[in-house]
């Protein structure tokens, strides 16, 4: 399941040519003004938003697989999440107790209805949803844009665990300069419609 | 039993009891006296056309005409169904499943219940055609202009929690299977309370109709149980095909919602 993940001459709006390459396990961190088109690349590499050039994971490209395959795949997790059952547990895959524990629920979380949750513990949640289905390759969105200082370290440490060990090469947006520092493998920035090594 | 004829006083007399209505309207500002008035003078007119149409036609009687009219009666239904969206389909989508969502379902079930149930010689007797027709176009639009606004709208409203399922690798059908089901529940709703209330709440108007002309309660009730059944067919294909063309086209081939197919409301 150790792949790289090839983002290859991507057009997005107006943002473009993209080339990069993410391998296993290495998260590449994007930062950039708001409005820059961080999200809507995110969106692109998903598959999401009408693009051109291509991207792909391992040998596969995105076109050769279903939409919804390849998002099973390459998994974005946006930075609000949404929710559209009434409880949590039917929005997640198979359960997986050390991530709960990991990201600070008890078990009993999972039949938590929806309303009750707070928009740190949605985006805690969101992102173990997203892993309890086993995606290949992740994307996320500000992941620990919602959390304070304690939540954010706990998810942070989480986060780089899971994503070592599992080798998913990850894309992530971020603001905060500490965090790149802490997470990155390697930091892009974008400036005007290019994406900058920095 | 004769027929009592009504003059044109008579109909005048009625009227005002609507004028009455928006004259009521306008004191307390409930702001629906123009519309209401508007609503009225169309309906007059409307079916004085008809009826010169109609006589016309049932004195010809012949094919072409009774072909012609039934196909514009179809058009006018569809262009109904796409005005009483709020929010629509792009570049012709919405009149075009409207119109052949009708077209499949009011218009096959009519002519088959001409076939082969009612039998009238020669089959397409406008006094037969025109009415069934009518009847089933006027309900089947009903239910299709509600499901497709109910889609389209709903799709709109929670178009983020549709990415979101897509986000997790849900297929596009999937995704909006809720909302889907959701759609064709509205449309078939009326339908299915109309055919639950019939002659426990509501004489239904067809028969009621019937009745007034002279024709036996017994005859008259099971013309409208017929009809009732035709309607529930016409309204329940007709809503299915249009839902599933419509939420169908709020993909793209790469499972994409697109939004940008949707037009936003006006005002």
């Amino acid at each position: 399941m150790t792949q790289t993940l090839s983002l290859d001459n991507l057009h997005v709006g107006e943002v473009g040519p993209v080339s990069l390459q993410v391998g296993p396990g290495e998260i590449l961190c994007i930062s950039g003004p708001s409005g820059s088109g961080k999200s809507r690349l995110l969106r692109a590499v998903a598959d999401l938003e009408p693009h051109e050039g291509r991207v792909l994971l391992g040998d596969t490209p995105a076109s050769d697989l279903s939409a919804s395959d390849w998002r099973r795949r390459v998994m974005l997790i946006p930075s609000e999440s949404r929710w559209w059952h009434d409880h949590v547990r039917d929005h997640c895959g198979p359960e997986q107790t050390e991530d709960l524990k990991a990201l600070g629920f008890e078990p009993s979380v999972l039949d938590w209805p929806v309303s009750r949750l707070s928009s740190g513990e949605k985006q805690r949640l969101a992102l173990y949803r997203a892993l309890t289905l086993a995606p290949e390759a992740l994307l996320l969105d500000e992941p620990t844009a919602n959390l304070d200082g304690t939540n954010r370290d706990q998810v942070e440490r989480w986060l780089l665990e899971r994503i070592r060990e599992s080798g998913r090469p990850t894309l992530w947006v971020a603001h905060d300069p500490e965090q790149i520092q802490r997470v990155a493998s390697a930091h892009y920035r974008i400036h005007g419609h290019q994406l900058e090594r920095v | 039993m004769e027929l009592i004829e009504l003059e044109y006083w008579q109909l005048a007399l009625a009227s005002i009891l609507v004028l009455a209505l928006a004259a009521c309207s306008w004191l307390i500002q409930l702001n629906f006296g123009k519309p209401l008035i508007i609503a009225a003078i169309r309906t007059t007119v409307q079916l004085s056309i008809i009826g010169l149409v109609l006589e016309a036609l049932f004195s010809t009687g012949a094919l072409g005409w009774v072909a012609l009219m039934g196909i514009a009666m179809v058009f006018l239904a569809g262009r109904e169904v796409m005005m009483r969206q709020r929010r629509r389909l792009k570049g012709g989508w919405a009149f075009g499943i409207g119109t052949s969502a009708m077209f499949v379902s009011a218009f096959t079930v009519a002519l088959m219940t001409l076939l082969l149930v009612i039998r009238p010689d020669p089959w397409f007797t406008p006094q037969y055609a025109i009415p069934l027709l009518g009847m089933l176009l006027g309900n089947t639009m009903n239910g299709i202009a509600l499901s497709l606004d109910r889609l389209t709208d709903t799709v709109w409203r929670q178009r983020e929690d549709i990415e979101g399922r897509l986000m997790l690798g849900q297929g596009w059908q999937d995704a909006i299977s809720d909302i889907r089901r959701e759609a064709m529940r509205s449309g078939m709703i009326p339908t299915i309370n109309m055919m639950a209330a019939a002659g426990i709440v509501s004489l239904p108007g067809m028969m009621t109709g019937q009745i007034l002309a002279g024709s036996p309660p017994a005859l008259a009730v099971k013309y409208q149980i017929l009809l009732m059944f035709t309607i529930a067919a016409g309204t329940g294909f007709g809503t299915m095909l249009a839902v599933t063309v419509g939420s169908y086209r709020l993909f793209d081939q790469r499972q994409r919602l697109r939004t940008d197919r949707i037009t936003a409301p006006k005002q």
